[in-house]
C-alpha cells in the first residue's frame, strides 16, 4: 500500500525586543549564565508580569503579513508544569485566544534546476500565539545546572494545520518562514541560537485517505537539517510499523542527531496536564483598530512578492533573484543602488550577487579563522556566523556601486577592469572614477593605439593568422589575449576584432 | 514611657512629633521596649530588625529637624504582615519554605510607605502563605488575641492585628484574600480595611490568590486608617491589575454628619444561622445607632451568599496551587537535603517546607483545574462570582453602602477549630463574598461580649468609593466612641 504522510509544525521563533516579554531585563546571547535576570525573572515572591506591548506588535505585524485574522481580545493563560528551567513552575502562554487565527505561509518547492522556479503553495497556519521562553538547562555528571538568561524571552508560537506531506516540504515551509521574519526584522530565526526551533507532529495514512493517522510529536529539533532527516526517519519508521502491523502509539519521540534515529520520550498516557487557567495577575488586552491600522500602514513587501516584481520589473534571472531576496539588507541594497543609477537593473543585481556576497564572504572567512586562532578552546563553541552581513561596515555603498555600473555602460572600462575596480572599492570605499583616474584604468579606445598593439600581436603570432585566413574564424581569437595584455587590459574589447580583422586583410 | 504612648493616634503622634515633645528614636525606642514586654504574651512578631527600625527614625529626626517632613507618617512606626517584601528584610510568609528567605527588593505599598517617612517595625505574624482565619497555621509562632491570651486573634492577618491592639506598632499593613485582614480586626477590636482590588498594588506582596489579594491598613480607628490606605494606594505600573484613578485624601473627607441621608442595605443573608446572638445584637445596635445618625436602613437581599464559600475555595485555590509552584526547592526556598533527583527535590522540599492547610488547599486547586474537572469546578466556579458580584451591583443601585456583621463569632480559643477545617472556612462567611466581588469592605468595633471580647461591623462600598466608605465609618464610629478601649496586658 502507499501511504502519505501528513506533517504539522510547531516552530517557536525569539522575537526581537529590547526586553523580556514579562519584564524590563534585557535579552542577549551568550552573556554569563543568570545575569540577565531580576526578581520577575527569578519568581521571587510577590513579583507580577507586565505586558512587553512591543512583542505583542510584532506578533500582529507577522500575523497580518501571513493573512491571519486578529481578534479583538486576547489574553494569557498559566501552563503550569514543574521543570527547574521554569522558574515559576509555570509558563504564561496564550491558550484559547491567541493573537493570530488562521493565514498560511507561501511556500515554493526546489525547481527542476537552479535557474526554475519552482512550484508554489500555500500552507495553512492554525494559529500564531505569545508566549515566554524558559531557561536552558546542562547536564553535568552529578549536577544540572540552569541559567535564567533566556527565561522570559518573548517567543512567538507558530502552528501550522497537518498541511504538508514530505520533509521537502517542510524545509520550503520554514525556509518560507525564516525569510519572512527576518525580513521584517522581527528575529533573525538562528536556529543554532535558538532563535527558532520546531516540534514536529507526523503521522502516516494510507494514500487517498482524509482520516488523519496516529500522530507521533517530535520535540524542539534545532536545525533545518535535523528537522529533515527527522522527518525521513519518522516517515520510514511509521510505513515499517504499517506494513508489520506494528501498532503506531500516539506519544512524544526525541530526535537524536548523532545516531540518526527518533526515541520514545512518553506516551500520551504520561502527558502532562498543563492545568491551563487565564492568568489573573494580566488583564486581557483589547486590540484596537487604530493598532491594527498603524501596523498595517508599515507592513513590508512579503519575500516572495519582491522576488516576482523584481523578475517582472527589472527582468532579472530567477537564479538571481532567489539569491537576493533572501535577505533583506541585498534588496535594500539593491534598490538603493538603482536609485542612483537605474538604467542596466541586471547588471547591479549580478555585481550584488556575484562579486559583492563574494567579497563579504571572503573577508568574513578572513575574521573567523582570526578568531579560531585568538580564542581557541576545546569546549569552545563552534563560530555560528560565518557569513559576513551586509550592513554598515561595509565601505562601498550602494551609490558607488552604481556608479561604476554607469561607467562600464558607458564604456569607460572593460568588464574585465571593473571587476579589478570593483574589488579595490569594496576594499577602500572610493569611488569607481576615483580609482580608475588614479591608477589609470580608463579603457583604451584610440584606434591608433589598438591599432599598433594588434599589428604587434598579428607579427608575433604567425600561425593564429595563417588558420585564420585558412577560413578557422575561432583562430582570431587567440590574438586578443596577446593584446589585452600589452595594452594592460585596457584596450576597449567591442573594438579589437573590428581592427583585427581589418589589418590581417 | 507610660502605657498612653502606645495608643496614640497617627496624628496625635504627628502633632507631638513636630512639637519636639518626643522624637522618632525615642518613639521607636519605646515601641521596641514594648514589644519586647509583651510580645512573649501576644506573639505578634515573627521577627525584627532593631538597628534598621532605629536607623529609619533617625533618618526621619533629621527630615523633621530640617523641616523636611515628608508625611504624617514621618517617624511613625509601622508593622508588616510578612508577606510583604522590603529589601533586605526576612519574608517567611510563616513558611519553613521562605524560613531563611530576604527579599532583594522592596515592594510598592512598602515603598511608598517609605517615601512618607514610615518607621518599619516587625515582621508580623500570620497563617502560613494568608491561607487561614486563625493565625494558628503560621509555622513559627502562636499569636494569642491581646483580649484573651486563651484566643486567636483571627487571620490570616492575626499579628498585625494583634500589634496593633496590643500597641506594639501604631499602625500596620495586612493583605485580605477572603477576610485576612476584616476578621482578625473584628476580634482584635479595631478598624481593618480592604480596599477595592486593584487600588492598591499586589506588587511586593507575596501571591496567595491573584484576582482575590489586597494589601490594607489596620489602625485603632478609621482616621489612621484612612491616612495609611491614601499612602500606599494608586496606579503602579508594576501591577497590571492596578487601577488609574485619583486618589482623594481620605482622611481630609472624614466627616461626622456623612451618614445623614445615606441608605444602608442590611442583607438578611448575614443574619441567619451561625451568626452568634451577641453579635448580631451588638451588630443591630449599630444599624441602630447609623438610623439615629441620619441614615436610611433598608432590607436587602443579595441571593448568592451561600455559594461564595465553595466558590471562594475553587478560585482561590486553583490560583493558589499555581502561585506557589515556585516554592520548589530550586532557587531560594527551603531545599531537602536528601533528594537524589529533581523530582524528589521537588516532592521533599515541597513535603518538608509547607504545611498542612497549604498542602490542602495546594492539592485542592491542582484538582479543579485538572483536564476532566475544569469546567465542572473552576468555570463554574467564575460563572457564579460574575452572579455574586452582579447580587453586589443590583443592591448598590438602591443603597449607598451595606451593613453586616464581620465575622459570625467573635474569637474562638486557640486549638478549637484547628481540626475541623470546614468549621475553619465558616469564619469568612461575612467578608469572602466582597473579595469576590471585587469590592471596598471595612471592619470597625461596634461592641464588646458580656465576657469582654470584641465584636466589630462590616460596611462594603461600591467599587473605589473608599472615600465614601471611610467617611461613613467614621460618623458612626465618632459617635459609637469605641476607639479608647484598650487591652489590658
Amino acid at each position: 500500500m502507499e501511504y502519505e504522510a501528513v506533517i504539522g509544525l510547531e516552530t517557536h521563533v525569539q522575537l526581537k525586543t529590547n526586553s523580556k516579554m514579562f519584564t524590563s531585563v534585557a535579552y542577549k546571547f551568550a552573556e554569563a549564565p543568570n545575569t540577565l535576570t531580576d526578581p520577575v525573572v527569578w519568581a521571587l515572591p510577590g513579583v507580577l508580569p507586565v505586558l512587553n506591548y512591543s512583542a505583542i506588535r510584532k506578533t500582529i505585524e507577522l500575523g497580518l503579513m501571513l493573512g491571519c485574522e486578529i481578534p479583538e481580545i486576547t489574553k494569557w493563560d498559566r501552563k503550569n508544569y514543574f521543570y527547574p528551567d521554569s522558574p515559576k513552575n509555570y509558563q504564561l502562554s496564550q491558550y484559547d485566544q491567541p493573537l493570530c487565527l488562521g493565514g498560511g505561509v507561501e511556500i515554493e518547492m526546489e525547481g527542476a534546476n537552479g535557474s526554475e522556479m519552482g512550484a508554489h503553495r500555500i500552507v495553512k497556519l492554525t494559529r500564531i500565539h505569545l508566549e515566554e521562553d524558559v531557561g536552558k538547562l546542562t547536564h553535568c555528571a552529578h549536577d544540572s545546572l540552569v541559567d535564567y538568561n533566556r527565561a522570559g524571552t518573548p517567543l512567538m508560537e507558530i502552528v501550522s494545520e497537518p498541511d504538508m506531506h514530505s520533509a521537502d516540504e517542510v524545509f520550503a515551509y520554514l525556509t518560507s518562514l525564516k525569510n519572512t521574519i527576518s525580513f521584517a526584522g522581527l528575529s533573525d530565526c538562528d536556529m543554532e541560537k535558538g532563535q527558532m526551533r520546531c516540534d514536529v507532529n507526523v503521522s502516516l495514512r494510507p494514500k487517498g485517505s482524509d482520516k488523519l493517522g496516529v500522530k507521533v510529536e517530535m520535540k524542539n529539533i534545532n536545525s533545518t537539517s535535523n528537522v529533515r532527516n527527522c522527518i525521513n526517519y519518522e516517515i520510514k519508521r511509521q510505513k515499517e510499523c504499517l506494513e508489520t502491523g506494528t501498532p503506531i502509539v500516539q506519544e512524544t519521540r526525541r530526535w537524536d542527531a548523532v545516531l540518526g534515529i527518533t526515541q520514545s520520550m512518553r506516551n500520551k498516557e504520561d502527558a502532562h496536564d498543563y492545568r491551563y487557567f487565564p492568568e489573573p495577575d494580566l488583564m486581557p488586552v483589547k486590540i484596537s483598530k487604530e493598532l491594527l491600522d498603524s501596523i498595517k500602514a508599515n507592513l513590508i513587501e512579503m519575500p516572495f512578492d519582491r522576488q516576482r516584481r523584481y523578475m517582472s520589473d527589472y527582468s532579472l534571472p530567477y537564479s538571481v533573484t532567489s539569491v537576493m531576496c533572501h535577505d533583506r539588507q541585498l534588496c535594500e541594497y539593491f534598490e538603493k543602488s538603482l536609485k542612483a543609477y537605474d538604467k542596466n537593473p541586471k547588471a547591479t543585481a549580478n555585481m550584488l550577487v556575484n562579486d559583492l556576497l563574494r567579497e563579504l564572504s571572503a573577508s568574513s572567512d578572513e575574521e573567523t579563522q582570526d578568531d579560531l586562532v585568538s580564542s581557541f578552546d576545546a569546549d569552545a563553541e563552534k563560530p555560528v556566523e560565518n557569513k559576513r552581513r551586509l550592513d554598515d561596515s561595509c565601505l562601498l555603498t550602494p551609490e558607488n556601486l552604481a556608479g561604476l555600473v554607469k561607467i562600464i555602460d558607458d564604456g569607460a572600462i572593460s568588464k574585465q577592469i571593473a571587476k579589478e575596480v570593483f574589488v579595490e572599492m569594496f576594499n577602500t570605499g572610493k569611488t569607481a572614477e576615483a580609482i580608475v583616474e588614479e591608477k589609470g584604468l580608463k579603457q583604451n579606445s584610440d584606434s591608433n593605439e589598438l591599432e599598433a598593439f594588434c599589428q604587434a600581436a598579428i607579427d608575433a603570432n604567425p600561425k593564429a593568422v595563417g588558420e585564420y585566413k585558412a577560413g578557422n574564424e575561432k583562430a582570431i581569437n587567440a590574438l586578443i589575449g596577446p593584446v589585452m595584455k600589452a595594452s594592460k587590459g585596457k584596450a576597449n574589447p567591442g573594438m579589437l576584432l573590428g581592427i583585427l580583422k581589418k589589418l590581417i586583410k | 514611657m507610660s502605657e498612653e504612648i502606645f495608643y496614640k493616634s497617627v496624628s496625635e503622634l504627628d502633632a507631638m512629633l513636630d512639637a519636639k515633645q518626643i522624637s522618632a528614636s525615642e518613639l521607636a525606642t519605646a515601641y521596641i521596649e514594648r514589644t519586647k514586654a509583651v510580645d512573649d504574651k501576644v506573639g505578634a512578631f515573627l521577627s525584627y530588625d532593631e538597628s534598621s527600625t532605629m536607623a529609619s527614625a533617625k533618618a526621619s529626626d533629621e527630615r523633621r529637624s530640617k523641616g523636611e517632613k515628608l508625611s504624617a507618617l514621618d517617624g511613625i512606626p509601622v508593622g508588616l504582615k510578612d508577606v510583604i517584601a522590603v529589601r533586605g528584610q526576612k519574608l517567611t510568609c510563616a513558611s519553613k519554605m521562605l524560613e531563611n528567605y530576604v527579599s532583594p527588593y522592596t515592594g510598592t505599598a512598602a515603598r511608598k510607605l517609605q517615601e512618607a517617612g514610615a518607621v518599619f517595625w516587625g515582621r508580623l505574624n500570620m497563617d502560613e502563605f494568608a491561607m487561614g482565619s486563625s493565625c494558628e497555621n503560621s509555622a513559627f509562632v502562636k499569636t494569642r488575641n491581646p483580649w484573651d491570651l486563651e484566643r486567636i486573634p483571627g487571620g490570616s492577618s492575626g499579628g498585625s492585628a494583634a500589634a496593633v491592639a496590643a500597641g506594639e506598632c501604631v499602625v500596620s499593613l495586612g493583605s485580605d484574600t477572603g477576610g485576612s485582614i476584616r476578621q482578625p480586626a473584628s476580634l482584635c477590636g479595631i478598624v481593618g480595611v480592604k480596599p477595592t482590588y486593584g487600588l492598591v498594588s499586589r506588587f511586593g506582596l507575596a501571591a496567595f490568590a491573584s484576582s482575590l489579594d489586597q494589601i490594607g491598613p489596620f489602625a485603632r480607628n478609621i482616621t489612621d486608617a484612612s491616612i495609611l490606605l491614601k499612602t500606599i494606594a494608586g496606579y503602579d505600573n508594576l501591577d497590571s491589575t492596578s487601577i488609574n484613578i485619583n486618589i482623594p485624601d481620605y482622611s481630609a473627607g472624614l466627616r461626622k454628619d456623612s451618614l445623614k441621608g445615606k441608605t444602608l442595605g442590611v442583607p438578611k443573608e448575614y443574619f441567619g444561622e451561625g451568626v452568634d446572638a451577641e453579635v448580631r445584637k451588638s451588630v443591630e445596635d449599630a444599624i441602630a445607632l447609623c438610623k439615629s445618625l441620619g441614615a436610611e436602613v433598608k432590607e436587602i437581599s443579595l441571593p448568592h451568599t451561600d455559594l461564595a464559600i465553595p466558590v471562594y475555595y475553587i478560585i482561590a485555590t486553583a490560583e493558589a496551587s499555581s502561585n506557589l509552584a515556585r516554592y520548589d526547592g530550586v532557587r531560594y526556598t527551603h531545599r531537602s537535603k536528601d533528594a537524589d533527583d529533581v523530582l524528589s527535590l521537588y516532592f521533599k522540599s515541597r513535603a518538608e517546607g509547607f504545611g498542612e492547610e497549604v498542602k490542602r488547599r495546594i492539592i485542592l486547586g491542582s484538582y479543579v483545574l485538572s483536564s476532566g474537572y475544569y469546567d465542572a469546578y473552576y468555570l463554574r466556579a467564575q460563572k457564579v462570582r460574575t452572579l455574586i458580584r452582579k447580587d453586589f451591583e443590583d443592591a448598590f443601585q438602591s443603597v449607598d453602602a451595606i451593613i453586616t456583621p464581620t465575622s459570625p463569632t467573635t474569637a474562638f480559643k486557640i486549638g478549637e477549630k484547628t481540626d475541623d477545617p470546614l468549621a475553619m472556612y465558616l469564619s469568612d462567611i461575612c467578608t469572602i463574598n466582597v473579595n469576590l466581588a471585587g469590592l471596598p469592605g471595612i471592619s470597625l468595633p461596634c461592641g464588646f461580649t458580656q465576657a469582654g471580647l470584641p465584636i466589630g461591623v462590616q460596611l462594603i462600598g461600591k467599587a473605589f468609593g473608599e472615600a465614601e466608605l471611610l467617611s461613613m465609618a467614621y460618623a458612626y464610629e465618632q459617635e459609637a466612641g469605641l476607639f479608647n478601649k484598650h487591652p489590658n496586658l
